[in-house]
């Protein structure tokens, strides 16, 4: 169990009041506990406790084969589960120097994508719950935002079967191919998407409660946020032109044309900026992918005839992607066999949520719920 | 019939009534906000559209256990859902659905509504203290700060048609409307009903003004240890406060039961006013996010009440000058 450090400001003389807020927790977005010690309203002090969902995920990946453990892999992000598989199947591709087909690399960034539109989605939902309450306004965007989280589900089911853990990336390829009538489908879903961000942009930002609330709050450095090492919308919303689909290209995002968004003030608001300004790029790559895509094989390795057919050389390699919460990797040792010797994952809302005891501190109880939220943190990807 | 068994009969039907009207107000209020939501809503409990459904919940939360934390106190705690709701049934008593239609028509109606709403915070700050839980304790802190804050601006509000009228029995205040309700009164009317409108949301602890309850931070505020018939008195004390804020708002700018049609269309109108109020009140809830404690006290001692004090004054400059009303 990992105890982050504990960051306490001065003692203001008032009587000091401990509260638990977790692990179970409404404002959870998993089981996650912070200690916090409040003076009044004010929050003094935060000891965060992570661990309560720990499933001893790369010691299991250590005991599967490389045909059996992308399905697993999803389980890691739960919400993103397409990153995370191709985080995996990245890896393994890097170690074993697996070619993956035109195609499949195409395929691979149009579900990429469209799973970071997902993703965000949920997010969105979530965080203007975290400052609206279940019962309050929040629930009301969260409604919203879950209605186009599950046309791209749709989606999704329509090309695996399945709805939250996909299975869709093999080594070497990719392990469907699209159906038949999904390329106009998918069009459709993604211009609608697109007109509704519109909506909620016109819906959030006009709205001064949700300025007061954003801005200002949960304020990270540029400093701050290279130190600590955030990933993702976070190191983008403190000023920091850091995505790794532009600084390393993998799975052909070299081809696609898309901006990298940054904002400069670092506090909640700017990360709402980044996230849905990604919307926006997310869907235009979509867009991009569709009128490009190769036609060719979708796997370089068919058919799978055991789950011991993969095997890869010696050796060890990291690949990291850009899933929506920032940068997932995995770290791989490979002796010849057909599972990894050692496998380590790195997770991006692990690295995102050690950044919380710095920025909490001075903030109101209110706005632990609403910095937490910005964060974006997926429990099954922090402890794994 | 004596005066005091007349007076008795009333206050039973109103309480029943007030009863009635609270479990089925829940049920407009969760059909109008599924539809904000592209929801349903209730559906399945009672033909067509849930009609049963608020019937079911409250049978439902007559049958739950009733649990008492080991560690609370114990008379203060379970005294506090009883302290609650009392206020909060009280201000109906004042309330004439129609001309001499009501429990007690005072002539300081407006001061007992006001006098007695303010009171639920007693109620509300037992329940915190005593439940003897950290959340609890914090969201009565809170309860605390913001309706002493907001019980002014309210007040300073609800005292422009009294000024207008010159009186503050409620009867009176509806009949000095029947050429223009106050709500229409040139830029006064409408600052104060809009001013009236944000106090009431602070005062009955709506978003965006529920840091109370704030259910993403403090669980469920001050009754999160509260179960069964106590959460349910509760709830029904915190709708009937809305309820009766919805009438009075009804009464004090929108002209109570005055309305085209004949005279026993009154209570219908009247009813149908105080319903608009509540469905505007419903309909900010679910469009904003709830903001900060410290942002909640800004708004009250920055803005509403310097300007409720000015808007008052001017009323009073106003009447002086010959205005309508005027003792």
């Amino acid at each position: 169990m990992a105890q982050q450090q504990v960051v306490e400001l001065g003692y203001g003389g008032n009587e000091r009041l401990m509260m638990n807020m977790g692990p179970q927790h409404p404002s959870a977005h998993g089981v996650f506990r912070m200690i916090l010690t409040l003076e009044g309203e004010a929050v003094v002090a935060v000891e965060a406790v992570i661990g309560y969902l720990h499933r001893c995920h790369e010691k299991l990946g250590e005991t599967l084969t490389y045909v059996q453990y992308p399905s697993i892999a999803s389980k890691t992000d739960y919400v993103a589960a397409m990153t995370a598989e191709l985080a995996y199947v990245s890896a393994v591709e890097q170690v074993g120097k697996v070619e993956v087909p035109k195609r499949a690399q195409y395929l691979r960034v149009l579900v990429a994508e469209l799973q970071r539109i997902a993703s965000h989605c949920l997010w969105l939902g979530t965080w203007c719950m975290d400052m609206g309450g279940a019962l309050g306004g929040g629930a009301t965007v969260f409604l919203y935002a879950f209605r186009e989280r599950e046309m791209i589900l749709d989606l999704f089911e329509a090309l695996t079967g399945a709805r939250l853990l996909y299975g869709f990336h093999q080594v070497g390829g990719t392990r469907y191919d699209l159906p038949a009538g999904w390329d106009a489908r998918c069009r459709e879903t993604i211009a609608f998407v697109e007109r509704r961000i519109d909506e909620y942009e016109a819906m959030l930002q006009g709205n001064a409660f949700f300025l007061v609330r954003t801005q200002g709050v949960g304020t990270i450095s540029r400093e701050l946020a290279q130190e600590v090492g955030v990933v993702g919308p976070l190191i983008r919303g403190s000023g920091v032109n850091y995505d790794v689909r532009r600084a390393k290209p993998y799975s052909s995002y070299e081809d696609f044309d898309f901006a990298v968004p940054v904002e400069t003030a670092g506090d909640c608001y700017a990360r709402y900026r980044v996230r849905m300004t990604e919307f926006r790029e997310s869907i235009k790559i979509v867009r991009q992918v569709l009128d490009g895509l190769p036609e060719g094989p979708i796997s370089s390795r068919p058919g799978v005839k055991s789950v011991g057919q993969v095997r890869v050389a010696k050796g060890e390699g990291y690949a990291p992607i850009e899933g929506p919460r920032g940068e997932v990797g995995c770290y791989l040792v490979s002796d010849g066999g057909p599972k990894p010797y050692r496998l380590k994952w790195r997770g991006a809302s692990f690295t995102n949520l050690s950044i919380l005891p710095h920025i909490l501190p001075g903030h109101k109880v209110a706005d632990v719920v609403a910095i937490m939220g910005s964060v974006d943190p997926v429990f099954g990807e922090v402890d794994r | 019939m004596t005066p005091i068994a007349y007076h008795a009969l009333a206050a039973f039907i109103v309480l029943n009534a007030v009863i009635l009207m609270v479990t089925y107000v829940t049920l407009l209020e969760r059909k109008f906000t599924a539809r904000m939501q592209s929801r349903i809503g209730p559906y399945y409990v009672g033909w067509p559209h849930g009609w049963l459904q608020p019937i079911a919940d409250a049978l439902k939360l007559m049958m739950k256990e009733d649990i008492v934390p080991t560690r609370a106190d114990r008379w203060v705690y379970n005294l506090a859902p009883i302290a609650f709701l009392i206020p909060c049934v009280l201000i109906f008593a004042t309330i004439p659905f129609a001309p001499g239609l009501g429990v007690a028509d005072l002539n300081i109606g407006v001061l007992f509504f006001l006098a007695v709403s303010a009171l639920e915070i007693v109620g509300l700050f037992m329940g915190g203290w005593g439940s003897n839980n950290k959340y609890a304790l914090l969201s009565a802190m809170r309860a605390v700060n913001q309706i002493i804050s907001y019980d002014l601006p309210f007040v300073f509000a609800a005292l422009v048609p009294v000024l207008l009228t010159g009186s503050m029995r409620m009867s009176t205040i509806v009949d000095a409307q029947q050429g223009l309700w106050f709500v229409a009164y040139p830029v006064i009317g409408q600052l104060a009903f809009l001013a009236f409108l944000v106090a009431t949301l602070a005062a009955e602890n709506r978003v965006p003004f529920d840091i109370l309850e704030a259910e993403s931070e403090l669980v469920a505020g001050f009754r999160v240890e509260y179960s069964g018939m106590k959460f349910a008195l509760i709830q029904l004390g915190e709708y009937a406060h809305m309820l009766g804020a919805s009438f009075l708002g009804a009464l004090l700018f929108l002209g109570g039961w005055l309305g085209p049609g004949p005279a026993w269309l009154g209570p219908v109108w009247f009813i149908v006013k105080a319903m608009l109020v509540f469905l505007v009140v419903t309909w900010v809830r679910w469009s904003f996010v709830r903001i900060r404690v410290d942002q909640i006290l800004a708004v009250s001692w920055k803005l509403l009440l310097p300007a409720t004090i000015v808007l008052l004054l001017v009323t009073g400059l106003v009447v002086a000058l010959g205005g309508p009303g005027g003792a």
